[in-house]
């Protein structure tokens, strides 16, 4: 409990010039300079002056690296970009970005950022979370904030691990996974981000791969340039505690037989070869040959990410190695009004209608009587 | 007395009496337009000049199996023509509109009190569904008490039974209106005000305005011509200070507190809510004021409201969350958040009674604990309560003027009892209101994120979208002055010792605590939040007979005034009435080694006068 004679004698000036020291040691972790125009930024515009602390070798770095190199090309003023995080490997995020930043608490970062982008729908504002800080402990809140289309982009980095609490397992471990809490392996099912984003009505859904670098880039872009919610899961490597995770699929050799990238308007084509192809089977995909059993590009399904349906982009959501090869890329993008251009437009409605509030009629308002 | 079914041609000659305080309970099942009945007989006895209190008492239940005891809602009105702060420790008047009102409400009836009872609704089923085991109305228990048995049922389908193009059980909704109007003939008050609301409210429903306008003006008719009533009370207009006043609900006053909040520093309201009782009124009142630039966001989860309020608040609008005590065991960890990244953020706790679900429509002061010390770590925050329903609204102004000034978590701790209960407001004049000034950091060659002000050690306030401010701020122990992250030993100790001091200094923006009475004598009377109308009724009554009893109130609980170690150190006894098990009692016995007694009520229900009085008395 507080002692209230410390607050009336000065102690505190005291307390201030105790650590003046301290402050030499260390740099700011501000900028202290205003960032060019947004045409004349670079890279380095975007990289805080605080030492990266992830494992050397971790996924991460090469996100963040991807990210602050995207940042210069989106044309936002620096000061209008907020990143904002949970808790987590890949919540220290925002520390690394010379922008706003919010570090928030476990599972919330979406919460933190709806309030900042309804307080201020002019800011850029950027979720970055992983697969326990979005599934988990903040699953509710990764629903509802998905389900507004609010105009922020939302990465989730998914390394199927949890890395900052020394390696338990995630909502998204592969089923029956040794962990340090599973040494007998996990018994619950993983969940899919993105079948779980695409159920939320997120009105952009896509996905990356950290060593894809030139991929990912693009993704990011195209995310931020999305009006509405962004979604991006991105296949994040965790060296120390789930080291090679997607390797079975992305690692360089195996890459282009195992993964799907997708392409609006283009067929579903992958391999080597370039001559597998997905088609549908009824209501089912499946992957076939093209040249064999007279199978040419024209049966294969064409990629659309505008289809208001989500039940394609479902489809391929569920499409997994080692049955089909894992898709990237963007598997949706449809547009609908953002949760905060609406809030915008019904308080405008609102002083259309009946003019701006004058606080002295709200008070004078009701049945009211004069006592003489 | 008898039952009359049929008034008779010629009107009796009535005599007026003047009554000085009349507290009257209406009581009857979920179901019939109870708080409807009371609220109108307040909003009119308001607007003729008296005096008001309330107390509505509603089960948590919707609508609990009609005519079951838990089914039983109450509204309690007490008016004068005199300053009353109290609904009255005893209905002098019950309305019972079936057995289960009855059952549960007797026992607070004063001796030789009114009854006003629908004998329609005595059924066996009724009476077995209350637990009666002989009808009340015939077994003679009645007969302390001046029992008028009125048919009211029977009575208004007789009135409306081909007036109105309405069924039976439509016809048999409006009965409520039928009480009101003999209330209002037996208390002399006018029915326009009444009339007036009905029209307006079921503007687009002619047939059930035109049949609730027949009940009223039928019950008020019934009860001026037959012989049921000999005589009816007029109660005059009030001495109080004189201006334009209107009522209010506490949780009325506290929306209109923070939109005044919000007009006065210009910054932008945001309200992150999610519904729970006794707060949501708050939500619903803020979401009809958009055209004061209100932003209300109604959010998934208790959580989610706090942590957006907080996210509004790091972008420059007044980040409000509100919600009762589950809601706040909820959002701790993220008002821990706010304390970290000293945001400015207001967290409204309407209290309830707890623990857990406890009793969501009963009032309660048991989260004083909760608001002071219930987070991890040390994790000041300032804490206020506003003292009767009026007082939310200057209270809320304040909480908005602490958080921005010294850039902290406030809890404003409000409860059932003065979010549902209304008095007269006394309207404040605008430009009387206090000044909030908010200030920003702009200038990036002198910026630190965690800089501190010499005088209030507030940091700077720097809101994104400002150039060359762009910093980082979280949950992680910041560096003292640059704000990076900081795991040091020293820079921990200093930090918590830091944001304890900003909270220690806000005393010296706070007022100093009065004392009603002597300075100096054998009793104070110590409270905070609701308690006031209680506890300053009981110790002005005790002065008046000369008894060497003062009272003080808190409205600041964190920090204390400056002044209260020397206020308690003056009284012999200090007694502390509180609805919990001794929360501030606790608190001041701590701090200031004072052998404070507690005088605990957790009943879900507020001090009656008498009840402190008796309790004062036990020291004198």
């Amino acid at each position: 409990m507080s002692t209230q004679s410390n607050g009336q004698n000065g102690n505190g000036n005291k307390l201030v010039g105790e650590v003046v020291s301290a402050e030499s040691d260390v740099g700011s972790s501000v900028s202290g300079r205003v960032a060019p125009p947004p045409g004349q930024m670079k890279k380095a515009d975007f990289v805080s002056d605080q030492e990266v602390r992830w494992c050397p070798g971790c996924g991460d770095y090469a996100i963040l690296n991807n990210v602050q190199k995207v940042m210069p090309e989106l044309g936002i003023p620096r000061e209008k970009i907020v990143f904002v995080s949970g808790i987590g490997c890949s919540s220290r995020f925002p520390y690394y970005m010379n922008t706003y930043g919010f570090h928030g608490i476990h599972g919330r970062a979406p919460a933190i950022a709806t309030g900042i982008k309804c307080a201020n729908p002019d800011l850029s504002v950027w979720v970055i979370t992983g697969d326990g800080d979005a599934l988990s402990i903040g699953g509710n809140h990764f629903i509802h904030a998905i389900r507004r289309n609010l105009d922020i982009n939302y990465i989730l980095f998914n390394n199927r691990i949890y890395g900052l609490t020394k390696g338990q397992y995630s909502p998204t471990s592969e089923f029956g996974k040794k962990t340090k809490s599973t040494p007998s392996g996990t018994i619950d099912y993983p969940i899919n981000p993105l079948s779980l984003a695409i159920a939320s009505e997120s009105t952009f859904v896509a996905r990356s791969i950290d060593i894809d670098v030139k991929h990912l880039g693009t993704i990011v872009e195209a995310a931020a340039k999305h009006k509405g919610i962004s979604f991006i899961e991105v296949y994040q490597n965790c060296n120390i505690f789930n080291d090679n995770a997607f390797d079975y699929f992305a690692e360089r050799t195996v890459r282009s037989d195992r993964v799907l990238y997708l392409e609006h308007g283009k067929p579903m084509i992958f391999g080597k070869e370039r001559n597998k192809g997905v088609r549908m089977n009824g209501a089912h995909p499946e992957i076939v040959t093209i040249g064999e059993n007279g199978i040419t590009e024209n049966d294969l399904l064409v990629h659309d990410i505008y289809l208001q349906d989500p039940s394609v982009a479902f489809m391929l959501a569920r499409m997994e190695q080692p049955e089909f090869p894992q898709p990237v890329g963007i598997f949706r993008a449809i547009e609908r009004p953002t949760y905060e251009d609406m809030m915008v437009d019904q308080i405008e409605a609102s002083i259309a209608k009946s003019g701006p509030g004058s606080l002295e009629k709200l008070i004078h308002s009701g049945d009211t009587w004069v006592v003489e | 007395m008898s039952t009359v079914i049929e008034p008779p041609v010629t009107q009796p000659d009535k005599h007026l009496e003047e009554l000085e305080t009349v507290t009257i309970r209406f009581a009857g099942d979920s179901g019939d337009g109870m708080q409807l009945t009371g609220t109108q007989f307040t909003n009119t006895s308001a607007v003729v000049g008296n005096d008001i209190s309330t107390l509505p008492d509603f089960p948590a239940e919707i609508r609990a199996p009609a005519g079951s005891l838990p089914g039983v809602s109450g509204f309690q009105l007490n008016f004068s023509s005199q300053d009353i702060k109290t609904p009255g420790d005893q209905p002098n008047v019950l309305v019972a509109m079936n057995p289960a009102a009855l059952k549960v409400n007797l026992p607070d009836l004063e001796e030789g009190g009114t009854l006003i009872i629908n004998i329609d609704s005595f059924t066996p089923e009724n009476l077995k569904y209350a637990n009666y085991a002989t009808n009340p109305l015939d077994d003679n228990s009645l007969a302390g008490y001046r029992v008028h048995k009125l048919p009211i049922t029977t009575l208004n389908m007789n009135a409306l039974k081909g007036n109105v193009d309405l069924s039976r059980k439509e016809i048999d909704r409006s009965k409520n209106f039928f009480a009101l109007g003999v209330l209002y003939w037996l208390y002399d008050r006018p029915m326009e005000n009444t009339l007036n609301w009905i029209r307006a409210k079921f503007a687009k429903s002619p047939e059930l305005a035109k049949a609730n306008e027949i009940a009223l003006k039928t019950g008020y008719n019934f009860a001026d011509t037959t012989e049921v009533f000999t005589t009816h009370f007029t109660v005059k207009k009030a001495q109080i200070a004189p201006g334009k006043y209107r009522k209010i609900t506490g949780n009325e006053a506290t929306a209109l507190g923070f939109i005044a909040a919000s007009q006065i520093s210009g910054r932008p309201l945001f309200y992150g809510s999610y519904p729970i009782t006794p707060a949501s009124d708050i939500l619903h009142e803020l979401s009809r004021h958009k055209s004061f630039g209100v932003k209300t966001f109604q959010a998934e989860d208790e959580i989610a409201a706090v942590c957006a309020a907080i996210g509004a608040s790091f972008a420059g609008q007044i980040g409000l969350t509100g919600t009762s005590g589950p809601g706040v065991a909820l959002k701790q960890e993220a008002i821990g958040l706010a304390v970290m990244t000293e945001l400015p953020l207001v967290i409204v706790n309407v209290q309830r009674g707890g623990p857990s679900t406890g009793l969501p429509t009963k009032t309660e002061q048991a989260d004083l604990f909760q608001a002071v010390w219930g987070r991890n770590g040390e994790c000041p925050a300032i804490v206020i309560a506003p003292a009767t329903p009026a007082d939310c609204f200057h209270m809320a102004i304040e909480s908005v003027r602490l958080a921005f000034k010294y850039m902290s978590p406030v809890f404003y701790l409000s409860d059932g009892y003065l979010a549902n209960g209304a008095e007269p407001w006394a309207l404040p004049e605008v430009q009387e209101l206090p000044q909030i000034e908010v200030k920003f950091h702009t200038d990036p060659t002198t910026f630190m994120p965690y800089a501190r002000d010499a005088e209030t050690l507030a940091r700077p306030y720097a809101l994104p979208g400002t150039p060359g401010l762009e910093h980082r701020i979280g949950g992680i122990e910041k560096q003292h002055i640059t704000g990076n992250v900081n795991y040091d030993p020293e820079n921990h100790h200093l930090m918590v010792k830091l944001r304890q001091e900003k909270i220690d200094r806000a005393v010296n923006d706070i007022p100093l605590l009065e004392v009603m009475g002597e300075q100096s004598g054998k009793v104070l009377v110590l409270g905070w939040g609701s308690t006031y109308g209680s506890i300053s009724s009981a110790v002005e009554k005790m002065q008046r007979e000369g008894k060497s009893v003062s009272a003080a109130h808190l409205r600041y609980l964190n920090p204390f005034p400056r002044n209260l170690g020397e206020v308690l150190a003056a009284f012999d006894t200090v007694i502390v009435p509180e609805m919990n098990l001794g929360q501030l009692c606790t608190m001041i016995r701590a701090k200031y080694l004072v052998d404070a007694v507690p005088f605990s009520k957790v009943k879900g229900r507020p001090f009656q006068i008498r009840e402190i009085v008796r309790k004062v008395e036990e020291y004198l």
